[in-house]
């Protein structure tokens, strides 16, 4: 869901994130004015169109709502059972637009750019003691850190399947916890011996 | 030139490091010693990311202790594992990211960023994730990260540990023929022999400090 950003000299990837932002964040509201399932298929129709226009096929479009593909039918099922099939569309149409748009933006946006942005609109906080420094440094380490934690899981996983345990939670969540809490103590001591000044 | 002056240095009630006195102003310099040994916290007092419970480190002449950000724009440091690292999700934002910090123009981050790569073998990967690349080439990048900064000396600490042995010898190239000076915390041996003085540290304290050959066999023979 979290796309990570694939190069193209698309024009989409030329826009500014500041535009790409502002127009993500009105679409996201706007979404929830459009309440019939053909204007909805219309916009998911426009959104893929984005996705083309952006040189990323559908496969691409498609790999990010694979994950979500179980909390989508329990939606979709949830709807269909306390409200009527046509609601259950709209509101699974919605979710889905609303990734795919997201994704878009960060498949198609350097995270530097995207912090850049952030930290310029943050900026205006500065005076009530935000720290727009700190919070897009913290954006850009998330982005970074999902794989490297994915790879983790992966590998506690596999020691774990090495040793016999198939599934555990406790198994998992307790090395998972200490790997973590030690990768951001080197993190931390990393981001100081590049340079880094929080101010 | 680095120099250690009656370094002592303790965690909590355990003493790692007890009385170093060394000063550091060959081009190559790699320190081994066994697990425990208190290398890694040596090569850390190097750059002023810890700084020592007793005595004093200076670099160039700057005392660690009150010139620490000075000291780390003077010593740049590589992590054993790269994934720590490595900051930003592509390779050539997280290039620029020391860059950013010093707030240079950004013309001068572009023509530093692009000889960087250059030099480290990475301009084809520039717009890659960096979960991507191999081993190898995060180490590089890491490397690239740091050497970007264009620090007067680089602490390397266990650059190899986790590298197959193509990727141990290339990491092995970039360090013989870097112009910066270099100190190499590391169990690899053949790494170690490259460098021009080799200490050896056993329990906190300095038991050899030799030209490679005769410094590595004092330290084999010392782990049986």
């Amino acid at each position: 869901m979290l796309g990570l950003y694939l190069h193209r000299e698309s024009p989409v990837h030329a826009l500014p994130a500041g535009w790409k932002l502002a127009g993500l964040a009105v679409a996201a509201t706007g979404v929830f004015f459009v309440t019939g399932p053909a204007p909805l298929g219309a916009a998911l129709l426009a959104c893929l169109g984005l996705f083309a226009l952006a040189w990323l096929p559908a496969r691409t479009a498609a790999d990010q709502l694979r994950p979500l593909l179980p909390i989508l039918l329990v939606l979709f099922a949830a709807q269909a059972a306390f409200a009527d099939w046509e609601t259950a569309v709209v509101v699974t149409a919605r979710v889905c637009l609303l990734v795919l748009l997201s994704a878009l933006v960060t498949l198609t946006t350097r995270a530097s750019e995207m912090i850049e942005t952030l930290e310029r609109v943050l900026g205006v906080l500065r005076p009530l003691g935000v720290n727009a420094g700190k919070l897009s440094l913290m954006l850009a380490l998330t982005i970074r850190l999902i794989p490297v934690l994915f790879d983790l899981v992966q590998e506690i996983r596999m020691a774990q399947r090495a040793r016999g345990v198939e599934r555990s939670a406790l198994a998992l969540l307790v090395p998972l916890l200490v790997k973590t809490l030690r990768m951001a103590d080197t993190l931390g001591d990393a981001l100081e011996a590049r340079g880094y000044d929080p101010r | 030139m680095i120099e250690l002056r009656n370094v002592r240095h303790r965690y909590g009630e355990r003493e790692v490091l007890r009385g170093i006195d060394l000063t550091l102003a060959e081009r190559r310099v790699a320190i081994v010693g066994s697990n425990g040994s208190g290398k890694s916290t040596l090569a850390r007092l190097l750059n002023g990311l810890i700084v020592p419970s007793e005595g004093q480190v200076l670099v160039d002449g700057l005392d660690t202790r009150k010139d620490a950000k000075a000291v780390r724009r003077r010593v740049g440091f590589v992590f054993q594992d790269p994934d720590v690292q490595i900051v930003y999700p592509t390779v050539e934002e997280d290039v620029a990211f020391g860059l950013k910090n010093l707030r240079l123009p950004r013309d001068e981050i572009t023509r530093r960023v692009d000889a960087a790569l250059e030099r480290f073998g990475l301009t084809g990967h520039r717009t890659w994730p960096a979960h991507l690349l191999s081993g190898g080439q995060k180490q590089l990048l890491a490397i690239a990260s740091v050497l970007v900064l264009e620090p007067a000396h680089v602490v390397f600490d266990e650059p190899t540990t986790l590298l197959d042995l193509r990727n141990r010898r290339a990491i092995a190239r970039v360090i013989r023929d870097l112009p910066e000076t270099a100190i190499v915390v590391s169990h690899d041996l053949d790494l170690v022999a490259e460098a021009e003085r080799v200490i050896v540290l056993d329990e906190g304290r300095v038991v050899a400090d030799d030209a490679p050959g005769p410094a590595i066999a004092a330290y084999v023979a010392r782990m049986g």
